[in-house]
């Protein structure tokens, strides 16, 4: 299945882009998506225990089995306001 | 042009049409306070010389997070309502980077709503800023959003009602 990755602020720079797609075996989950990207990007990994993470603009936890065509998003703490 | 309750844009913000929102609605005249809140760039932040803030949000999830904080403002304080708008891209030193107002029939609730509203964009609303400061700039790193985070939750809504 292929999924989309969506990366912001800091995860983005890291990554060099806002937004990637990749290829993920069946029963693939966020953390899977994750851990293939902190592997291809290392300076991602520290980000590990602070990101939250979002599919289809909802957020969900890491182990969170996705779908051929899911829009994942990776989010460092956020700093609004 | 109706103002929207809830929005993310790059334009300047200005409280007077969240304060409009807020108050034309179908039982005008029965509000009796609207609080408002403004959120500047300052210049200065940890000891470093700011010099402006750019913004960036993941604006679906964003507005998703500004729905969730006015379902649970109304959750807390039925008759009050909430306007909130975040700006986006840069904002320099003096501007306003985040525009709340809340109304009720009474003061107390307009107040805690209000508070509430901005605790809770802090803590979930997916949005970065990154600082331009002399000598160099940096993202700003602040709380791990977890909507579901009931202690989270719980800290905004005492300090809106402290």
């Amino acid at each position: 299945m292929r999924v989309t990755v969506r990366l912001f602020a800091r995860l983005r720079e890291i990554a060099g882009a806002g937004e990637l797609t990749r290829d993920m075996p069946p029963g693939a989950t966020i953390g899977t998506v994750w851990r293939q990207l902190a592997a291809e990007f290392p300076a991602l990994a520290p980000y590990e225990r602070s990101i939250s993470s979002a599919v289809n603009l909802d957020y969900a936890r890491m182990d969170q089995a996705l779908a051929d065509g899911d829009e994942i998003a990776f989010l460092p703490p956020v700093s609004g306001g | 042009m109706d103002t929207p309750l809830l929005a993310i844009g790059r334009a300047p913000l200005a409280l007077e049409p969240l304060v409009q929102a807020v108050t034309a609605r179908s039982r005008a005249g029965s509000d009796g306070a609207v609080v408002s809140f403004l959120g500047l760039a300052r210049n200065h932040n940890a000891g470093r010389r700011v010099e402006y803030l750019e913004y960036e949000a993941y604006e679906p999830l964003a507005l998703r997070a500004f729905a969730r904080i006015a379902d649970e403002t109304r959750a807390r304080w039925p008759s009050a309502a909430l306007a909130l708008h975040h700006r986006i891209g840069r904002v320099d030193v003096g501007d306003a980077s985040v525009a709340i107002a809340a109304s009720s029939p009474h003061r107390a609730d307009a107040y805690a709503a209000c508070r509430y509203a901005i605790e809770r964009v802090k803590q979930i609303a997916p949005i970065w800023k990154r600082e331009y400061f002399e000598g160099g700039d940096m993202w700003i790193e602040g709380a791990t959003a977890d909507p579901d985070d009931e202690r989270a939750r719980t800290a905004a809504e005492r300090i809106a009602c402290a």
